[in-house]
């Protein structure tokens, strides 16, 4: 479970707020208008904000002070999801050791994720020799090897066209299927949510309402949703 | 932080050495505020024109791809790693009574210049500063991402509303750190303020505490003089670091650059001339120095081949120390967001090397041999005064990785050693491998301190250069001189190419 | 075992090398370099004493007794060589030198009485020219003159120093009238004499502050003629370089040897060529070939050596004031 209880983030006037219990193994879409603060909701769960009140807990524990590293979940970003300096073997091996040193036993891993994802026979190349969708599925590999039980993500396949889009959140849905990983996603588009989300959490007005089922959502949705999907 | 620390430390260290053997110092004489006067106002003059030239130079190498570009970028670090006595010799060949430049304006019937006085002075600390700057301002440049120039090129924006939205934010946030940095350079120079200022009028404070070291004796008055020196530096440095906001530029994806704008025939042709000019001011006297080295070369002895290696061997090292003590201080720096602490890297170039080779001296005398530690003091001295240009580099170079990668480095779990391993290490290789560079040709061609502490098994090669002019064999110092250039600026190629080399995504 | 072995040797090297008394001469860089006395010197004194001479070079003769100045009592030097008359008087105030009972049949140009220390060389101070040039014949007709000049400061520098002494010796009160005449004639002020005869070399200058015997250099080293010394009628100043031992030395006895050894004929003849100055006792074989060619001042001025410290404060202000007009 993680829970968010009386969760405030504030930057500068801006403000959102956001009590919600969410389940592992479940996949969760956040939705809401551009500046509503989804990015900031997935940055201070993942604590990359700091919160100006209320606490974030994972089974219970509080980790509202926990450093990023040291929480159990992992995010994509929109860019920046793989060191340019470093190959894929690198990039997915620093999921399992921070100081790179791998053993016999992580390398197969990190050799299986990559294989995984299709990615096989890149293991030695450097991320700019790679196209965006294959640069994506390496930083699934990468999550994949992290094994933590919350995925985050902050639209890495933005950039991507539909049919790769689509593709990638195939591939995104299969993994945490299969490590048992909970999801949450931001995405702009309906389709998405109908596609891979289960649950949908609306972020609009300062607020970021409690998940209700994405069929539900998008097929009745309250005015502010309906003003902004149009 | 600790870094920062062991600076201010070595600094004080020797200040400590100096008073516990002075005695009371008395006022400062109206001789004293002469030389406070001409230093500063030297090194404003010196400092605003380097900048203000380096502009056009930086702006044009920034925007033209041509060949041997990458060559021109090399060689116009060159003057900035000549010891003193070599640069000056080589601008008298050019600008001097019987040089380049009076030989034409006297075959046109026209009136000589002499290069004698405040100008000379100015001129040649332009010489010494104006590729710094340009360094500096390139690399500002090419920090600005691509995509800020595909808008422009899109926006179709004159060259003055590309100016106003693009280089002039750049330049405000670039300029008052380079010209601080100069500022204080040319607050220490002493040969070249007395050697081509024209005689007493051009004293500066160094000379001041030269004297007071050397004939009067009196620590006292060194130790205050060197203080002054500090102070005045700190202050430059406070105010052009740290009442400023230094922000660092945009990260733009790594990819090479390439420019749609400025492709004006006057454009170009304005870049093709301050390319030129800058080419001819700074290779002139470099010219004349390879020129009369060449001759030289048959003459000189093989101790100087000796020294050469206990040069690069002593460059080596200060070159490891620069690293010690620029990493933690420029993550430390990065992680603030404040250029405060940038101001202590420029205290280590502000301090008189003398004052701090003979504190060193009276610090150590009692426990050590003092010739048995000239290369590592020597190495720790060449490395501070190569602080300030690495912490300039890295700092904006460790922002811009963090800014970019800390995210994903802080959910990966990535911290202390590991961090630098995988991240910040191989993102600054370019930086590193430009401080190292300049860290080492810096060291290559510096007197400073080893002359206190040297004996003859020692010297290192501006010193034996020193030696042979000292004993009227004038070729041979040419030829070691022109050793001594091309050692330099190998050492400097070297470290910069091995920063760049394979460097992926770059 | 490889280690033990190698460890043994050295400590015996070590030892034996300990047995030999070692000499430790403080001296100024020039000296010390390949080209340079310092070598010969060693080598000849060695064979004669039977001990390990060691020279240890820095800077001139001015950073030599600052040097001195900071290691105090504590020096492990136990000759210094290479100070100059300009700095006797600065060098006894520190209490550091001990008396020698070293005398000779000095060749100088005035009688020699100090006690403690042992000239081994000496020579004038001139302004050195191309020999083509209509040099003047004092400092009034210089300042008289276009002729461009460059000269030392006599805050960084020994010859600057001699230079101040030269013109207070010779004109007394007129000295600063003398330098606002030199004023238009001075290109520039420089920090040491490496820089300034580099200068004159490269042209910069028609005369350039140096020594009367800098012409043998070119003559004999470069085979080159063209350097000439002028002769100024005021007479020239003198630079006698000496050497002396601490008191605190632990080989007083062969600190003493190696004086009288300065003063030797094997030590002499040395000189000359290798330091350009004229030998303090003239060497049996006497000067070597060219140095007959040597201008030779009519009349040789020093002010004694006691009189330097005051005087030289009161010449620094008169030439300051005057040139930084």
């Amino acid at each position: 479970m993680l829970e968010l209880e009386e969760l405030l983030i504030r930057l500068g006037t801006f403000e959102l707020r956001a009590t919600m219990a969410l389940r592992e193994g479940r996949r969760y879409a956040v939705i809401g208008p551009s500046g509503a603060g989804k990015s900031s909701l997935l940055n201070a769960i993942c604590g990359f904000l700091p919160v100006a009140g209320g606490s974030v807990r994972v089974k219970g524990r509080d980790i509202t002070a926990d450093p990023p590293g040291q929480r159990p979940m992992t995010m994509l970003f929109q860019d920046n999801n793989l060191f340019p300096h470093l190959t894929l073997r690198q990039n997915v091996g620093l999921g399992l050791r921070p100081n790179l040193r791998l053993t016999a036993e992580d390398e197969e891993l990190v050799a299986a994720a990559l294989a995984r994802v299709q990615l096989g026979d890149h293991a030695e190349k450097l991320p700019a020799a790679l196209s965006g969708g294959q640069q994506s599925r390496a930083a699934l590999a990468r999550v994949l090897v992290q094994a933590r039980p919350w995925v985050l993500l902050d639209e890495p396949f933005a950039a991507l066209g539909p049919a790769l889009r689509a593709e990638m959140l195939d591939l995104v849905e299969n993994l945490v299927a299969e490590t048992g990983a909970g999801l949450l996603m931001i995405t702009h588009s309906p389709e998405d949510v109908r596609r891979i989300a289960e649950e949908a959490i609306f972020v609009a007005d300062g607020r970021a309402e409690a998940p209700m089922s994405a069929a539900d959502l998008l097929n009745d949705p309250p005015p502010a949703l309906r003003v902004y999907l149009g | 932080m600790a870094a920062a620390a062991l600076v201010v430390a070595a600094i004080l260290a020797a200040f400590a050495g100096v008073l516990s053997r002075a005695e009371i110092a008395g006022g400062l004489s109206t001789s004293d505020w002469a030389a406070i006067r001409f230093t500063i106002l030297q090194a404003l003059l010196s400092a605003a024109i380097s900048v203000v030239l380096a502009v056009p130079v930086a702006r044009a190498l920034a925007r033209r791809r041509f060949p041997g570009r990458g060559l021109v970028v090399t060689l116009l670090g060159a003057p900035f790693i000549l010891p003193v006595i070599v640069a000056v010799l080589g601008l008298l060949v050019v600008f001097g009574r019987s040089g380049w430049v009076n030989a034409g304006l006297d075959l046109l019937g026209l009136p000589g210049l002499s290069i004698y006085g405040l100008h000379g002075v100015v001129l040649a600390h332009v010489f010494f500063n104006l590729p710094l700057a340009t360094r500096l301002l390139l690399q500002a440049w090419q920090s600005v991402p691509s995509e800020r120039f595909r808008l422009v090129a899109q926006l179709d924006l004159a060259p003055r509303a590309l100016f106003r939205a693009v280089e002039w934010p750049l330049l405000k946030q670039v300029v008052p750190g380079v010209f601080a940095l100069i500022f204080v350079i040319c607050l220490t120079s002493f040969a070249v303020a007395l050697t081509l200022g024209g005689g007493p009028r051009a004293t500066t404070i160094e000379l001041a505490i030269y004297q007071a070291f050397r004939f009067d004796f009196d620590l006292g008055r060194a130790a205050m003089l060197s203080l002054l020196q500090l102070v005045l530096a700190g202050g430059a440095a406070v105010l052009a670091l740290g009442l400023l906001p230094s922000v660092s530029p945009d990260a733009g994806l790594d990819r090479p650059l390439q420019r749609w704008d400025a492709r004006g025939g006057t454009q170009r042709f304005a870049d093709g001339v301050s390319i030129l000019l800058a080419l001819l001011f700074l290779l002139g006297p470099i010219l004349a120095v390879v020129l009369r080295g060449v001759a030289g070369l048959a003459q000189v002895p093989a101790s100087v081949w000796q020294a050469a290696a206990t040069s690069l061997w002593v460059a080596m090292l200060s070159v490891a120390l620069l690293m010690a003590l620029a990493l933690p201080m420029a993550g430390w720096i990065a992680g603030r967001g404040r250029g405060r602490v940038e101001a202590i890297g420029l205290l280590g170039l502000s301090a008189s090397p003398l004052m701090i080779g003979t504190g060193w001296f009276i610090l150590i005398n009692p426990w050590a041999d003092p010739q048995a530690l000239a290369l590592p003091v020597t190495a720790l001295v060449n490395a501070m005064m190569a602080l300030p240009f690495a912490l300039r580099s890295l700092v904006p170079g460790i922002r811009d990785v963090l800014r970019d990668y800390g995210r994903l480095a802080a959910t990966l779990g990535l911290s202390g050693w590991a961090l630098w391993r995988w991240l910040i290490l191989p993102r600054l290789r370019p930086r590193l491998g430009f401080a190292a560079g300049l860290a080492a040709a810096l060291s290559v061609g510096d007197l400073g301190v080893i002359a206190l502490f040297a004996d003859p098994d020692r010297a290192t090669l501006p010193l034996q250069m020193y030696r042979l002019m000292g004993a009227y064999r004038m070729e041979a110092a040419a030829g070691a001189a022109l050793i001594l250039l091309s050692l330099a600026l190998l050492v400097f190629w070297v470290f910069d190419r091995g920063g760049r080399w394979h460097h992926a995504g770059t | 075992m490889k280690y033990l072995a190698l460890a043994a040797g050295l400590a015996g090297a070590s030892a034996a090398y300990a047995q030999a008394p070692e000499l430790t001469v403080y001296t100024y860089d020039s000296f010390v370099a390949d080209w340079g006395p310092g070598p010969a010197i060693e080598k000849a004194f060695e064979e004669e004493c039977g001990c390990d001479l060691n020279f240890v070079g820095m800077g001139d003769g001015a950073a030599l007794l600052a040097r001195l100045k900071l290691e105090g009592a504590r020096t492990d030097a136990d000759v210094v060589l290479g100070l100059d008359t300009s700095l006797i008087a600065a060098a006894k105030e520190t209490g550091l030198f001990q008396e020698s009972d070293v005398s000779a049949q000095y060749d100088l140009p005035i009688a020699w009485d100090d006690e403690v220390f042992v000239p081994y060389d000496w020579g004038y101070f001139a302004f050195v020219h191309e020999d083509t040039l209509d040099a003047p014949a004092n400092f009034r007709a210089l300042a008289d003159s276009d002729l461009k000049i460059v000269i030392q400061d006599p805050r960084s520098s020994t010859p600057g120093l001699g230079l101040l002494m030269w013109v207070k010796q010779a004109y007394g009160d007129e000295a600063p009238a003398i330098w606002e005449g030199l004023a238009d004639n001075i290109v520039t002020v420089t920090k040491g004499w490496s820089e300034a005869y580099g200068l004159f070399l490269e042209g910069e200058a028609d005369m350039v502050l140096s020594y009367t015997t800098s012409p043998a250099y070119h003559l004999i080293a470069e085979e080159d003629s063209s350097k000439a010394a002028a002769v100024f009628d005021e007479g020239h100043y003198m630079q006698i370089e000496v050497a002396g031992r601490l008191a605190a030395s632990d080989r007083p006895d062969l600190a003493e040897q190696f004086l009288r050894f300065m003063v030797s004929d094997a030590a002499q003849s040395i000189l000359p060529t290798t330091n350009w100055m004229y030998p303090a006792v003239m060497p049996e074989g006497g000067l070597p070939e060219g140095f007959e060619t040597l201008v030779e001042p009519e009349k040789a001025l020093l002010i004694q050596t006691e009189a330097v410290p005051t005087l030289r404060d009161e010449a620094l202000q008169e030439w300051l004031a005057a040139l930084s007009r």
